[in-house]
């Protein structure tokens, strides 16, 4: 069975007043190895049927969502029935409204895309090489390569079809020293490794294990950091996660004003940075529909296929937006603006590529991943977390040494405000939270007083 | 060897073809070549309810069924899984297995040799009374709407945040050793936060409830055994004083930490440093790589004499607790730091031989039909000492220090040195007694000085089953449930940030 005809066959079955469908088709592929070894391989394929059954009319509106994996029609059949159920029983939900109007878009009968090891035929010859040539210079090469496609087809009763399909790859590398006293990190994402450059993670996985041949010890301190791309999108992701409008009104979270409302409005920093979502930005392109399998605080299963289009969240340094739903625009006031499953940073005038951005910092900390980062206050959203795979003396604009890692205690919000150079922005993959967000673009920041709390003899 | 425990698996799983796709799948793996070929069905069902304010926000019910087929051939690993329950569907995935090993052996340098284990057969149950998946969802939402309501209406209460999550798992594992296993187990964990907010200044705090995720049914929030309503009764009132409460003078001290706080450090600092795949390097680009490294074991001063860290797979209602591992090894009990002095890793087949192991402890798993099993987490746990003090006698012989209740926010580097955690309240002790909350703590250490600094490990009427349902590992990511154990212990002179003052310029 083909999605559109599940999505087809599940609406077919519709006994209450509105249905909405979403399945989705997966296959993965993936390779993993350490110390210059396969360690782990495998495939995957899954198709998954999410139905939101919706009962009742007016304020009386309820929905019931029931998922389940999917192997033939019988199981179709039983979801339906299991969120018709759920929906009947069911009390109004607060977040009730018309469910999406809206045409059939021309490709919603085509087959799903697929991926298949195929994807890696260029790149596993490649690092196949660079193991060898890793050992021949006493370097462990540790990382992982995965490739995923999910096709999603979402239909509902009011008769909107769409489909898209959204490409997801990434490829990371830790390389140590022989002796695994040196450790550094590269990372890509990409939507299908034909843009993967080995020879290019190589050289930067050199460049770095050379950096460390001369080590220093530093003190806990606040410190001038240049954070790298990956780092300001951990940094950026995280608090784009708790920028939910509702929650901001009602008092709880670092976006909220006190006294009441939000900060919207609210200039966070002079630095004059945008951060933005986009579903057509280039390279990082995502569903241009809203697609929500429960509700929460930033989306409700009524929402499903809103369309989507670019968001300014912090618009010239002011604070312009916060992820809404149609219910939390209603109870807070605000402007319709869902969730985007991608995010952009960008600093207006910013000319300066990474290297002239090192070359132009008198002394500093040259960072290149951030780790374990998770929430210590969420009233200033202070975020902790350890530097990770190379801190590097920067002096006069070059690197002399690495330094110790820390342990951090820094807030997002915060540090904007802080800012005091920026590179021209790139596509880049956030290390901590790649499992859940690839999707980012993202310059390197110079940052003052970043507050290096205590240090990690991680190594 | 079989097994049989009480309660019965799920009809709607031993309906599923097991045997008759178990069977094709192997014999193609066999005929393949392979030295090792498993089959894994598994159904995982979840329940997730979610209350905003008393309020429905979000209810979601998950099905998760799918298979997958496992191989080692010509020493490399072949992996591959699907959904469709066809017989030519199951016979295609075992090829694609043995593809992936083909394609994959030019980057494998490293045999695949696995420690052998006798073959089992049998089923085995969790320990639960009542099924969640039996008690309508009416009941359910009801009874967490009715909490919820409670502490919405006591004063100081701004907004009441509640989860229930509840999951139940079947697996059925099949190899060509002759092992054949069915496996259910259900968990869950039922979450109340409550927010309290200063409208003057707009300053604001939270406080949840502390009630672990268990091995366990329904029964949990409707029969006696843990103390919901002496919790919910004392969450408003403790928040309000939290709200209130001074901020922490940094500095050092002396720290009685709570079961309830105590087991994500064991977790974090313990738990995580002992598996042997990370010791290795095999996590070192994601999880990390672990200080305790095989060349210290049996002379690494993980921590004070009083320090005895067991592993198992074994207790009831452990979360990381079954019969047999996915690799089909037996389910057991073993030390990991005996007196102070590290004495053994978390094991699993691939990793066991690598430091001289001639058997698996058995702590492979996979967290879903689609996922590679991989070494987890056993149950690690700290033991109480037998004729150890009570939390109310270790808090009198401290004299300047914290009583630490509650998990809160837990960050621990790529080694697992150095740690900052919070919690859910601080109380300052003075004198041996307590004297109100402060707020704004942080602990941060590194992990051989904390737990060298363990002065005081409390008795066994102190110990407390606490755990998790979402420890991340591996990539792709898995995410898998554990059960910590720990009494109360008191650690000497421990270094605690001012929150407030770390985010202040």
């Amino acid at each position: 069975m083909n999605p559109h005809e599940i999505v087809e066959s599940a609406l077919a079955q519709c006994t209450v007043d509105d249905m909405t469908v979403l399945c989705q088709e997966h296959s993965q592929t993936n390779l993993r190895w350490a110390a210059n070894t396969l360690t782990t391989n495998g495939v995957m394929r899954s198709l998954d049927l999410t139905v939101i059954a919706v009962a009742g009319s007016g304020a009386g509106r309820a929905a019931g969502v029931a998922s389940a994996s999917v192997a033939d029609v019988s199981d179709v059949t039983a979801i339906v029935e299991r969120a018709e159920a759920a929906a009947r029983s069911s009390a109004p939900s607060p977040d009730a409204a018309d469910i999406v109007a809206g045409e059939a878009s021309d490709d919603f009968a085509q087959h799903p895309a697929q991926t298949s090891p195929d994807v890696f035929s260029q790149f596993a010859p490649a690092l196949g090489d660079w193991f060898g040539r890793a050992a021949g210079a006493d370097i462990e090469l540790f990382g992982f390569a995965e490739h995923d496609i999910t096709t999603t087809y979402l239909g509902n009763s009011a008769g909107l079809r769409r489909r898209h399909v959204q490409p997801t790859g990434r490829v990371e590398v830790t390389g140590k020293s022989a002796s695994r006293s040196r450790s550094t990190w590269a990372g890509r994402s990409t939507r299908d490794f034909q843009d993967i450059d080995v020879a290019d993670l190589d050289t930067q996985v050199r460049t770095r294990l050379g950096w460390a041949e001369r080590s220093l010890s530093l003190d806990p301190g606040r410190y001038e950091v240049l954070l790298p791309p990956t780092a300001v999108a951990d940094l950026m992701v995280y608090q784009y996660w708790t920028a939910a409008a509702r929650d901001a009104a009602e008092g709880r979270t670092v976006f909220s004003k006190p006294g009441g409302g939000t900060r919207i409005g609210e200039r966070l920093t002079e630095s004059p940075l945008s951060l933005f979502s986009d579903p057509q930005y280039p390279g990082m392109q995502c569903a241009p529909f809203a697609i929500a399998h429960a509700s929460g605080s930033t989306e409700s299963v009524f929402d499903n296929g809103l369309p989507l289009e670019r968001t300014n969240w912090i618009d010239h340094g002011a604070l312009s937006a916060l992820g809404q739903t149609r219910h939390s625009a209603d109870l807070t006031g605000g402007a319709l603006t869902p969730m985007i499953d991608n995010l952009a940073l960008e600093v207006d005038g910013a000319s300066s590529s990474i290297t002239d951005l090192i070359e132009h910092t008198e002394r500093g900390l040259l960072l290149t991943t951030l780790w374990y980062i998770r929430e210590v206050d969420p009233q200033t959203l202070l975020l902790t977390g350890l530097t990770r795979d190379g801190v590097y003396l920067v002096e006069g604009g070059e690197v002399v040494g690495a330094v110790n890692n820390f342990r951090f205690n820094e807030s997002p919000v915060d540090l904007l405000s802080r800012v005091t150079g920026a590179s021209t922005t790139e596509i880049s993959l956030p290390r901590e939270w790649s499992d859940f967000f690839t999707r980012a673009a993202m310059p390197m920041l110079r940052v003052a007083d970043f507050n290096m709390s205590t240090v990690s003899q991680a190594s | 060897m079989t097994k049989q425990a009480p309660g019965t698996i799920d009809d709607e799983f031993l309906a599923l073809p097991l045997q008759a796709l178990a069977d094709a799948a192997l014999q193609t793996a066999r005929d393949g070549g392979a030295s090792y070929a498993a089959f894994r069905m598994e159904r995982i069902l979840g329940s997730s309810i979610r209350l905003r304010d008393a309020e429905v926000e979000g209810v979601n019910d998950t099905e998760d069924v799918g298979y997958s087929v496992r191989v080692i051939l010509d020493g490399t690993w072949g992996f591959a899984a699907d959904v469709d329950r066809s017989p030519e569907a199951v016979v295609r995935t075992a090829r694609r297995a043995l593809d992936v090993a083909r394609v994959s052996a030019p980057v494998n340098t490293e045999p695949v040799d696995l420690t052998p284990e006798q073959a089992h057969q049998g089923t085995w149950c969790s320990s639960y009374r009542i099924d969640p998946w039996s008690v309508p969802q009416d009941d359910k939402i009801a009874l967490l709407q009715a909490w919820s309501r409670q502490l919405l209406d006591a004063p100081g209460v701004d907004h009441v945040d509640t989860s229930f999550l509840a999951v139940k798992e079947n697996k059925f594992y099949a190899d060509l050793s002759g092992t054949v296993t069915t496996q259910q187990r259900i968990r869950l964990h039922p979450e109340f936060d409550a927010v309290a907010i200063d409208p003057a200044s707009g300053a604001f705090e939270t406080m949840g409830t502390v009630a672990p995720p268990v091995g366990r049914g329904w029964e949990f929030l409707t029969e006696p055994g843990y103390d919901w309503a002496d919790e919910l009764g004392q969450l408003p009132g403790w928040l309000v004083e939290k709200l209130k409460a001074p901020g922490i003078e940094p500095g050092r001290y002396d720290l009685v930490i709570d079961p309830s706080n105590l087991w994500l450090t064991i977790h974090e600092s313990i738990g995580h440093a002992t598996e042997l795949d990370r010791a290795l390097g095999y996590e070192a680009n994601y999880a990390g790589m672990s200080f305790a490294t095989p060349d210290q074991l049996g002379t690494l001063q993980y921590g004070s004499s009083l320090m005895h860290i067991t592993g198992d797979r074994t207790v009831e209602h452990g979360l990381s607790t079954v019969a047999w591992d996915d690799e089909g090894v037996e389910g057991q009990m073993f030390d990991i730091v005996k007196d102070g002095v590290l004495v053994g890793y978390q094991l699993d087949r691939r990793i066991a031989p690598r430091v001289g192991y001639d058997r698996s402890n058995g702590c492979a798993f996979a967290d879903s039909p689609g996922h590679v099993p991989i070494q987890r987490m056993a149950n690690v746990s700290l033991q109480p000492v037998a004729d150890g003090p009570s939390t109310e006698q270790m808090i009198e012989g401290v004299d300047d220090g914290l009583y630490i209740v509650g998990d809160k926010s837990w960050s621990i580097d790529m080694q697992r040195y150095n740690f900052q955690f919070t919690g859910q309240r601080f109380f300052r002790i003075r004198g041996g007694k307590i004297q109100g909350q402060v707020k704004d703590v942080a602990y941060q250490a590194t992990t051989t000085d904390f737990w060298g600094s363990m002065g005081v490990v409390g008795g066994p009427d102190t110990y407390v089953l606490g755990g998790a349902f979402n420890c991340g590992k591996a990539q792709p990511g898995q995410v898998a449930p554990v059960s910590h154990g720990a009494p109360s212990a008191t650690f000497t002179q421990v270094n605690v940030l001012n929150t407030t003052a770390e985010g202040a310029r």
